[in-house]
């Protein structure tokens, strides 16, 4: 049976739950990538997408995607996942993409393009599935990314999950009530309708927090407890 | 990684690192430029503001927007994001979840992501404000036309931003290729990179973006109307009007009742069932009753309920003459007309009066 728009917006939001799940695991897991200090890991990650960005050899592009693959399995992550996360999404995108250039303009162009996708995506989710998020922000905030900027980053990192909490319950909600097959029309205003709903709630949200963090002394101005130059940023 | 059906997306790879710095230069000042003016008018409301609003964005590109057709399509929220925030609101809300998207979730790409913040966030949110400003015009915030103005924002948004990236990715392949004339990032020259990119906005991205920002404008216009006032700043917003000068209208019309009282007199005979039990006795007045009441017969003695209640209450100005002090009937009606609408008059402002007192306490 044709899934519902319902059901397929509750398979999204899913994914990034499992995604997030998973990449809290393998963070506190001990393997090659989880033992590096995050600034060396965001700058590192950085470099060899730029590498492989600046390359114009296929042979370098494929070395970089086979020492990403090594660390990934030195960090424990399984490679199934990867595959369903960024391989196969990769494959399916950026595949078609490649595909009609391989025949009409020219198979190294084609090969590149492919190989840089592939590899880049790779490197990308290595970083994200194997550190946490607040290491991220710190190793940012030692690279003086502003403090504005970083903070921000930090909250919307949280809110997303409490967004997506209420973003279900207002889907499963709405599959529970619904029975048989909406007309179109009346589909395209409970979408509209859920999107506005969580947006006011969001909006109140932002003005509770805010209250919240004037009660706690809040003037504007980021202070950080921890000094990234001191201590890893592990 | 997650939904890299988004052509709007771009991924690494595709862009040279030369139009990725590029890119990023281009969004820089915007991105200044946002943060000073949010900093300057909402404070210190910026950081919970825009981080939950970047969020909320980041779950509805999330979201399954059903189609024409069946099918089912990824929309960003540009269009939502300016309506809502304004502008520079929407550039920081959608860079950030942008962002959050690239290093958190490997969605989008790391170095692209300058172009794709250029893109969506900056131009797609510029246009849409634009748009949704110039259509909406004055209109009210329940007015259809903010819904339409919305829908076409949408729509409008999303294809400046496909036309973006579509530009970026054509010029890839003259700017970047090898001595073969190869090309080394993204492949395809502009006349295949732009109607390759447009078709899927104009005939589906375009379409679930305009169904999104329609229907959530639609929404908030019943649900929340407040949250649509701060991109209609003129609109409904005529400062209150107490007092006096509230009942402006209503003062005209009374002044224009008095005007017109002098009519009252071309009436002939008495208002019917307006009688009074002596009207039942004299023949003169039982004929005007028997003719105004379609010549029905007249009962021969008023009725006894009446004459009980007759003599309850005598009226100080019976008949509209205060026939103590003024003889004209004439004069006594202009005088009636006058007292009784000073009496109301002082009876409703003693009430209003009243009534502001306890709401006061």
């Amino acid at each position: 049976m044709r899934r519902t728009f319902i059901e397929r917006t509750l398979d999204g939001l899913a994914s990034i739950s499992d995604f997030a799940a998973r990449a809290d695991q393998l963070a506190i897991e001990r393997g090659a990538m989880q033992s590096i200090d995050a600034r060396i890991k965001v700058a590192g990650t950085l470099a060899l997408i730029v590498t492989a960005a600046l390359s114009t050899r296929f042979d370098v592009v494929a070395a970089i995607f086979v020492t990403a693959l090594a660390l990934a399995i030195a960090s424990h992550v399984p490679i199934l996942k990867l595959a369903t996360w960024v391989w196969l999404p990769v494959t399916a995108f950026s595949g078609a993409i490649a595909l009609p250039a391989f025949f009409w303009i020219s198979q190294r162009s084609a090969e590149m393009l492919f190989a840089r996708a592939e590899t880049s995506a790779t490197l990308g989710a290595l970083l994200a599935l194997t550190t946490p998020w607040p290491s991220v922000l710190k190793a940012l905030r030692w690279f003086k990314v502003p403090a504005v900027v970083v903070a921000i980053l930090a909250m919307t990192y949280r809110y997303i999950f409490v967004i997506l909490e209420t973003a279900r319950d207002t889907f499963i909600a709405r599959k529970s009530r619904t029975v048989g097959a909406l007309p179109a029309r009346e589909r395209r205003r409970i979408a509209g309708a859920a999107a506005g709903t969580l947006m006011s709630r969001s909006i109140h949200l932002a003005g509770q927090v805010h209250l919240a963090m004037q009660s706690r002394g809040f003037r504007g101005e980021i202070r950080m407890l921890h000094d990234p130059r001191r201590g890893t940023a592990r | 990684m997650l939904r890299h059906a988004i052509f709007v997306h771009i991924p690494d790879g595709y862009l040279s690192p030369a139009t990725c710095a590029t890119a990023y230069g281009a969004a820089a000042p915007f991105w200044y430029v946002a943060l000073q003016r949010l900093k300057h008018s909402i404070h210190t409301r910026t950081i919970p503001l825009i981080s939950v609003f970047a969020a909320f964005s980041f779950i509805v590109m999330m979201f399954n927007l059903p189609l024409p057709g069946g099918t089912t399509g990824h929309a960003i929220g540009i269009a939502v994001a300016a309506i809502v925030l304004g502008p520079w609101g929407a550039i920081l809300a959608l860079s950030i979840a942008l962002a959050v998207q690239a290093l958190f979730f490997g969605d989008g790409g790391i170095t692209a992501l300058g172009a794709n913040c250029f893109n969506m966030a900056i131009a797609g949110s510029l246009v849409g404000y634009g748009v949704y400003r110039a259509i909406a015009g004055g209109s009210a915030i329940s007015s259809r036309r903010r819904v339409i103005a919305a829908g076409a924002a949408g729509y409008i948004s999303i294809n400046v931003a496909a036309i973006l990236a579509a530009i970026e990715l054509g010029v890839q392949p003259a700017l970047y290729h090898d001595a073969a004339g190869i090309p080394l990032y993204a492949p395809y020259p502009l006349k295949v990179a732009l109607p390759a990119m447009m078709i899927g906005h104009l005939a589906v991205a375009g379409i679930a973006e305009m169904i999104l920002a329609a229907g959530v404008v639609a929404y908030l216009q019943s649900a929340e109307p407040e949250l649509l006032r701060a991109t209609a700043p003129h609109v409904d917003k005529a400062p209150e009007v107490r007092g006096w000068r509230a009942a402006k209208p209503l003062w005209a019309a009374l002044a224009m009742l008095l005007i017109l009282t002098p009519l009252g007199m071309l009436a002939s005979g008495a208002g019917w069932g307006e009688w009074a039990s002596a009207d039942f006795a004299g023949p003169d007045s039982r004929a005007k009753i028997e003719a105004a009441s379609g010549n029905s017969p007249l009962p021969s003695s008023p009725p006894v309920g009446l004459q009980r209640l007759a003599n309850l209450w005598s009226p100080p100005l019976a008949h509209y003459v205060p026939q103590a002090w003024v003889h004209s009937p004439k004069t006594g009606y202009f005088c009636s007309a006058a007292i009784g609408t000073g009496v109301i008059m002082l009876a409703a402002l003693a009430t209003g009066a009243l009534f502001r007192t306890r709401a006061k306490s």
